[in-house]
């Protein structure tokens, strides 16, 4: 009902976005900042851009999710933002004993033209910054990019800032994770652990916002990567960035920075896009992939087998990160169904050719688009033309799933009204597991529905 | 609040006891806190999303959008246009050219395609500082297509959420005097700061129903622009959540001379004494007597539950921190009725007035604080003594993660707890949480780290 006015053929639009597929940029950079261990997010701007972040991701992850704010004053929007982020700083590192501090830009700060750099070295020749602690920033102006790029950006600026080039390489293996949820954080660890290497990732949201109920509140809770790790993926034996729109930049950035050799894969997500991040941990670390990696790729083969009756031809309709999008494609194709609709509103050309290449062998027409117009409204109106079996996105787009009554797999960012997410990985592939077995009960689900009785089946 | 809970130096003044220590508010959260509040535009954004049949369309990069698309569970009892998400989305070519073409096209395109009663135009921090003149491209859009199109100046750094409720409340001012309003009954009144969260408008408008007064508009709980036009017919505006509107019911006094009273509808003695205040005010003798009719009826239904309850949760102690402060009042009232005791109480929007009248109504050792930060709220609850919190969305999980009880008296909400159903809907939510058997479990309760 809520959306019963878009219309099948909606017009093209040129000024507008509705119902947006993304969001700003700050908001990635401070989920990415979360990952360092003892750092406390800074919001470079209004107080409000903080405050919704947080909401934001509080209610996505539901965990206390702590930044701080700049808090901008009509005097600061004149003559710059010096003296908030200077105040700021001592602040936060007397107060809340931070180890780090991760300053982010915002639309505002940004088009009054603050130098992050020159105010940190400001907060240095002032002793502010204490020893041992340290401030790193990126710069997100909202009128860039989208979140994925404003993760990707505070990526990048953890390898510039503390990566320390070295002269010969250790044995250990950085990994850039991409825009995943903590317990994919905590799956890509093992299953590179399983080759007997060890492995920093960065950033770690792992044991930072998936943390248990202890009846203690820990400002800086236990996991998150730690500087002195960060420094070390100059050493790294090799980085590989999972994601090229959220992890690319880092990795490329740490490959030029410390000659660390990059690798840069699409998220290991279902069968295909795991098994091309074991093929390439093999080839790094020289090691055949371990059985129990092996074991875990039959299992889900062997689902994909058992009910590859019920995926056949089936569609799909999948909006959110450019990342989640292209690696989720390769999987619905091969378990023999097809993304039908796709939008990102992460602009970006690669997109369309990285669809291309994950729809090769789709089983029906794909149709996507990325960029500021790539809304929900327009993919609501292809819809209307013609339905999907199942959508597969943030929660943003229950509406669509209610009014034309077609059944949601939550995924991505954010969800807001279910819970799984947090604790459940979908990389790898016990991931794929769970994925084929979300969407697979759709189906199920609705043909026990909508049956008639006498097709009404006990068994399936 | 206590020596072993650091408080930023600059904000030593802003927090105290009941014991008459001078609570000091309305000012900018200090750079680098951790503070649980939101800004300029967050504070317009919530007091105008409630119109149901207009645009909102907010003009800036597309996170303000983003973000307040549908978060608030405002319901209509019509049109939904104020569940959709509309933005400019600026990228770095308006930001360099300007951004006024790009609204303008998007204004035609919706009022186009929604033909709404109304729009709203949010310019948030980046349309303040490229320089659109938003002003001038509502009033030519108004004139082109014969609907009010309402600027809202709500840059985020031009002041505090509470600077957002006036914003709001001057966009507001600018419809209120423009309706016909012939047709509208004598002793008619506006409801003022109510915004139907969960349908609480609809209850409370069931009693006003009852006692017979006719109601013109609800600002902006369910409202429709074009009874907002016909507000000054009212005889009386009737203010609750006096943070958000208060200004709006002034300037309604100043143009129109229409009075206005203040009212809560947390809890039985607040619900009561609105309807008795609204009854008195309308000379209509009948009305007062539905409504110590209603009063007795409504009561009499609840109070066998909420004597039950009661004895389950008299001696708990309780925390809390809402946005205004005339809801921090009523629940520390209504509380009190439960046999609960307030240990903590501050808000994000209060002022002088509203933390005096706080500091009376709370025991003397009471904490008293204005604009608390999640620090200072952590190492509080960490203390133990706590046994419920009652907050928004940002402190739930830190509550929890203390092991204590919480309840949401914020947007997410999600049962109606206003009047006198209310009442024991909040009692059953609060012991639904302070009663669940997980914080049983063997967890000890730590200092935060």
């Amino acid at each position: 009902m809520l959306l019963r006015h878009t219309e099948a053929d909606a017009p093209e639009r040129k000024a507008l976005t509705i119902n947006p597929a993304k969001t700003c940029q700050p908001i990635g950079a401070m989920y990415a900042a979360l990952g360092v261990h003892g750092c406390l997010p800074h919001s470079h701007g209004s107080q409000g851009c903080c405050s919704y972040h947080r909401s934001q991701l509080t209610r996505h992850y539901k965990e206390p999710v702590l930044a701080a704010t700049s808090s901008f004053t009509e005097g600061s929007s004149v003559f710059g933002g010096q003296s908030n982020l200077l105040q700021a700083i001592s602040n936060i590192f007397s107060i809340y004993d931070a180890d780090v501090i991760a300053v982010h830009t915002t639309c505002l700060s940004e088009t009054i033209g603050d130098d992050i750099n020159q105010i940190v070295r400001k907060a240095k020749e002032d002793g502010l910054i204490p020893e041992g602690k340290y401030i790193f920033h990126a710069n997100t102006p909202s009128y860039q990019g989208s979140q994925v790029t404003g993760f990707a950006s505070m990526c990048k600026s953890m390898m510039d800032s503390f990566a320390e080039p070295a002269d010969k390489p250790g044995d250990h293996i950085a990994i850039v994770p991409g825009w995943v949820e903590p317990a994919d954080m905590r799956e890509i660890r093992r299953i590179v652990e399983a080759f007997g290497v060890e492995v920093t990732l960065a950033p770690d949201t792992s044991g930072v916002l998936d943390t248990g109920l202890t009846g203690t509140s820990q400002y800086f809770p236990d996991g998150g990567t730690t500087i002195d790790e960060l420094k070390a993926c100059g050493s790294a034996r090799t980085v590989i960035s999972l994601g090229p729109s959220a992890s690319g930049p880092a990795g490329r950035a740490l490959e030029s920075r410390c000659k660390v050799p990059c690798e840069v894969l699409e998220l290991p997500i279902g069968l295909q896009g795991t098994d091309r991040f074991i093929q390439s941990l093999s080839v790094i670390t020289g090691k055949p992939i371990p059985e129990q990696l092996k074991w875990e790729r039959s299992r889900l083969v062997d689902l994909m087998s058992d009910m590859g009756q019920y995926f056949y031809g089936k569609s799909a309709a999948l909006w959110g990160d450019p990342d989640q999008i292209v690696a989720l494609s390769e999987f619905l194709c091969d378990l023999s169904m097809f993304p039908k609709y796709a939008v990102t509103g992460t602009p970006g050309k690669g997109f369309m050719k990285r669809m291309e290449k994950a729809c090769e062998n789709a089983s029906g027409p794909c149709r996507y688009e990325e960029g500021q117009r790539a809304d929900m409204h327009k993919m609501h109106s292809w819809i209307k033309a013609d339905k999907p079996d199942v959508l597969i996105g943030g929660t943003h787009g229950k509406y669509i799933a209610r009014d034309e009554d077609i059944p949601l797999v939550r995924h991505g960012f954010p969800i807001l009204d279910r819970i799984g997410h947090q604790y459940f990985n979908t990389v790898g592939y016990t991931g794929g597991m769970r994925l084929a077995e979300q969407i697979l009960n759709c189906f199920l689900d609705r043909q026990d529905r909508d049956a008639p009785e006498e097709r009404f089946e006990l068994v399936m | 609040m206590s020596k072993d809970i650091a408080i930023l130096a600059e904000r030593q003044d802003q927090v105290g006891r009941a014991d008459g220590s001078a609570i000091s508010c309305g000012r900018h959260s200090t750079a680098g806190a951790v503070t649980q509040r939101a800004c300029v535009f967050c504070g317009s954004r919530v007091v105008l999303y409630p119109i149901t049949d207009a645009l909102h369309i907010v003009h800036g990069p597309v996170g303000c959008a983003a973000y307040t698309w549908d978060i608030r569970g405002s319901l209509s009892s019509g049109r939904e246009l104020h569940r959709l998400g509309f933005s400019t989305d600026l990228r770095e070519r308006e930001v360099v050219f300007g951004g006024e073409k790009k609204l303008r096209a998007a204004l035609d395109e919706l009022i186009a395609e929604h033909k709404p009663a109304g729009a709203f135009i949010y310019s948030t921090c980046l349309a303040g500082v490229i320089g659109d003149d938003v002003d001038a491209v509502c009033k030519a859009a108004s004139t082109r297509h014969g609907i009010p199109v309402i600027p809202v100046q709500a840059p985020g750094f031009a002041g505090t959420k509470i600077t957002g409720y006036r914003v709001a409340c001057d966009a507001l001012a600018t419809l209120v005097g423009t309706g016909d309003t012939s047709t509208v009954p004598a002793g008619a009144i506006n409801i003022l700061g109510d915004f139907n969260l969960a349908g609480e408008l609809w209850t409370i408008k069931s009693y006003y129903q009852v006692m017979g007064v006719p109601i013109i508009s609800t600002i902006t709980g369910d409202a429709r622009i074009n009874d907002i036009r016909r507000a000054h017919g009212a005889a009386l505006n009737v203010v609750q959540c006096s943070g958000s509107m208060i200004h709006l019911a002034r300037d309604m006094e100043r143009r129109f001379g229409i009075p206005y009273i203040q009212v809560s509808y947390v809890g039985f003695e607040d619900t009561a004494a609105a309807l008795y205040a609204v009854a008195e005010k309308l000379v209509n003798t009948d009305a007062m007597q539905r409504a110590q009719e209603l009063v007795r009826n409504e009561v009499a239904k609840v109070t066998p539950e909420l004597r039950r309850l009661k004895k389950l949760l008299a001696g708990r102690t309780v925390a809390l921190y809402t946005g205004g402060a005339f809801k921090a009042l009523s629940l520390v009232r209504a509380l009190r009725s439960l046999g609960m005791r307030t240990v903590l109480a501050g808000c994000q929007t209060g002022g002088d007035q509203d933390y005096q009248e706080l500091q009376r109504l709370c025991d003397p050792d009471t904490v008293i604080v204005d604009d608390i930060t999640t620090h200072e709220l952590g190492r509080f609850l960490a203390r133990g003594g706590v046994d419920l919190f009652i907050g928004g969305v940002k402190e739930r999980p830190l509550a929890y993660k203390l092991g204590i009880a919480f309840c949401d008296h914020n947007h997410e909400r999600k049962h109606g707890l206003a009047g006198f159903d209310g009442m024991l809907t909040f009692a059953e939510e609060v012991f639904s949480s302070v009663s669940s058997p997980v914080w049983k479990l063997p967890v000890t309760r730590g200092e935060m780290g």
